[in-house]
């Protein structure tokens, strides 16, 4: 228990005094995963990309590989598409960063 | 050699293995706040109780110079001894000889240990201070760790088993105090860590020191790992020592009973929980009101506060004690709550004791993180807890008992052998709000006021609804009682059901939502 500061908290429209917990207060409010943007799940490096700029794929094609954990992972498109952002090969990558977008 | 000559030797041999890694190392230690390996087992056992097994251990390496090297003890210090002047097996790492690496030899004078407090029932103590396991040995410590590992897992539930984190216990090490009942830490000395700072530096590129990865606070307030926390170590041993005097020696006996003592006054249990049912009140005041001498032996304090969890006693015997905390989130069940409780519910009805459950929740916590953090299977934990444990349960219903928490919180329907109810309580399958919006949803909205067509319909259901005689009237709840009168009736229900027997369909286990 962090913080003795008592707030508010709705739980079926009854609003109670109470305190909140550090991980209720820091918890992280949903968004919906658009497919259209992949990003990288891991850091690591770009260890080779396979398409370019304006090409079509399709779902399932392989887009790059992105080298991390000593493993080669391929990445894969979510849906059909055409690039209209692609990673440079070399580049290291932190999590979450941005590789490419599909139109 | 004469006799005497031969005393002599074995003392010069003694002395020479007692003084472990030597000054130097041990003055490092203390630097640290850290005490030396003996030291640790001489302040938390009883005075002039321990006796030493395999002190002249050696081990049996000799790739890499290890055949050059000799390694005091095999730097882990193991034998038997006595708490509260009970037989009790020990073990001690020493960080002092080769960073207190496991080797085999070292895992075999541990396991030799374990081996004795299972065959005699007496309880398991493992004092962890490792820098990890003694790479030279390569997969010889890896099988060290697995003996380990699996003797913890056979001990449990057999004998009482308690972890003390006083240095590093990282990788693999770490999860033997994962298998074991309680693990203590202590602040700026435990760490514990799967994947130290250099690999996640390495690896993923975060940085983090070891105290905010894996120190005593992390453990005691986020993860859970740990269940308590000293700032010392003389006080974490103090803390040791209380744990175990509430405790049974083995799954064979009952907790040693003491002498009686009332609560003291100024906890007053009918003061304590304020007229409006929205606002908060410390569930711990109305346990300290009703147990003995007001002493409430908490566990697990700062981590998954909305449930309060911990050992105290009833008429001079020891009781589990669970109650929801409106302090913090309402008091509501969610994922870290729900494991909370469950798996003290488990220890209790491992170890023979009784389990008294306080009530008063409003439901589950909502969110997106925590449906996606899957509540549905941690908050199944607890309805398997609870309906499996055979002790005798008794639980007593403070306030609101909503819905799926009524249910969750040892309802006569999961078993509970016995269901008081304060007159506060208020036990209803939601909310006078939330229901109202819904059951009378069509005669709010075509009401010319509205705001105040719910008042009357809120008004209406709480009068009806929002208290303890409906779930009375069902045979639900046993009695509503006076507050007043809740400990005589805790005490007389303990007492009645010291012989409880429950028959169950053989099982070798069931299979809990881990």
């Amino acid at each position: 228990m962090s913080t003795t500061q008592i707030k508010s908290l709705v739980i079926d429209d009854s609003v109670y005094e109470t305190a909140l917990t550090k991980k209720f207060a820091n918890r992280k409010s949903y968004k919906p995963v658009d497919p259209k943007r992949i990003e990288a799940f891991i850091p690591g490096l770009i260890q080779k990309v396979f398409v370019k700029m304006d090409e079509k794929v399709k779902r399932g094609d392989k887009l790059l590989i992105l080298e991390a954990m000593k493993m080669q992972n391929n990445v894969l498109a979510p849906i059909d598409g055409v690039i209209k952002v692609v990673p440079i090969e070399g580049t290291v990558v932190k999590k979450n960063e941005l590789l490419i977008v599909l139109e | 050699m004469s006799f005497k000559q031969k005393l002599l030797d074995l003392f010069k041999r003694i002395e020479k293995v007692q003084v472990g890694g030597g000054e130097k190392a041990i003055q490092k230690q203390t630097a640290m706040g850290k005490l030396p390996a003996r030291e640790r087992i001489k302040s938390l056992l009883d005075h002039n109780s321990f006796h030493e097994y395999d002190l002249f251990v050696e081990h049996k390496c000799d790739d890499f110079d290890m055949d050059k090297k000799k390694l005091p003890a095999d730097g882990v210090i193991t034998g038997t001894g006595s708490i509260l002047n009970h037989p009790v097996g020990i073990f001690a790492q020493d960080f002092t000889v080769a960073g207190g690496s496991l080797g085999l030899m070292h895992a075999r004078k541990i396991t030799k240990i374990m081996d004795h407090c299972i065959k005699m029932g007496i309880p398991l103590i493992g004092i962890n201070d490792s820098g990890g396991a003694r790479i030279q040995e390569g997969v010889n410590s890896l099988a060290g760790y697995g003996e380990i590992f699996y003797r913890n897992t056979l001990a449990s539930g057999v004998i009482p088993q308690i972890s003390v984190i006083l240095g590093p216990c990282a990788g693999g090490a770490v999860y033997s105090p994962a298998l074991t009942d309680f693990v203590f830490v202590v602040d700026k000395i435990s760490k514990m860590f799967i994947t130290g700072p250099e690999v996640i530096k390495t690896v993923l590129g975060e940085e983090i020191s070891m105290e905010d990865l894996g120190g005593a606070k992390v453990h005691t307030e986020i993860t859970g790992n740990a269940h308590f926390y000293a700032e010392s170590e003389i006080e974490c041993f103090n803390q040791i020592k209380k744990l175990v005097s509430f405790i049974p020696w083995n799954n064979r006996k009952k907790a040693d009973p003491v002498q009686s003592r009332p609560p003291r006054p100024s906890y007053n249990v009918e003061t304590i929980i304020p007229h409006d049912p929205k606002k908060p009140y410390d569930v711990r005041d109305v346990i300290k009101s009703i147990c003995d001498d007001s002493d409430f032996f908490e566990i697990q304090e700062r981590w998954a506060a909305n449930i309060v969890i911990g050992f105290a006693r009833m008429n001079g015997d020891t009781v589990g004690i669970i109650g929801n905390q409106p302090l913090v989130l309402a008091g509501v069940l969610d994922v870290d709550s729900s494991d909370k409780a469950a798996r003290f519910i488990r220890y209790c009805d491992a170890f023979n004791i009784p389990l008294i459950t306080f009530v008063d929740l409003p439901g589950y916590l909502p969110g997106v993180d925590q449906e996606h953090a899957g509540v549905i299977r941690h908050g199944a934990k607890l309805l398997y807890a609870y309906s499996e444990a055979t002790v005798p349960k008794i639980t007593v219903i403070l306030r609101k008992a909503y819905g799926g928490g009524y249910i969750a919180m040892c309802s006569r329907h999961l078993g509970a052998d016995f269901v008081f109810a304060w007159p506060t309580a208020e036990i209803a399958v939601m909310g006078p709000e939330g229901a109202a919006n819904i059951i009378f949803k069509s005669e709010i909205a075509e009401a010319s006021d509205p705001n105040e067509m719910r008042k009357i319909k809120v008004a209406e259901y709480t009068e009806k609804f929002a208290n303890p005689y409906i779930a009375a009237a069902n045979g639900h709840v046993d009695s509503v009682i006076n507050p007043a009168e809740t400990r005589d009736f805790l005490i007389h229900s303990i007492t009645v059901s010291r012989n409880k027997t429950e028959t169950r369909s053989y099982k070798k286990h069931g299979i809990p939502p881990f």
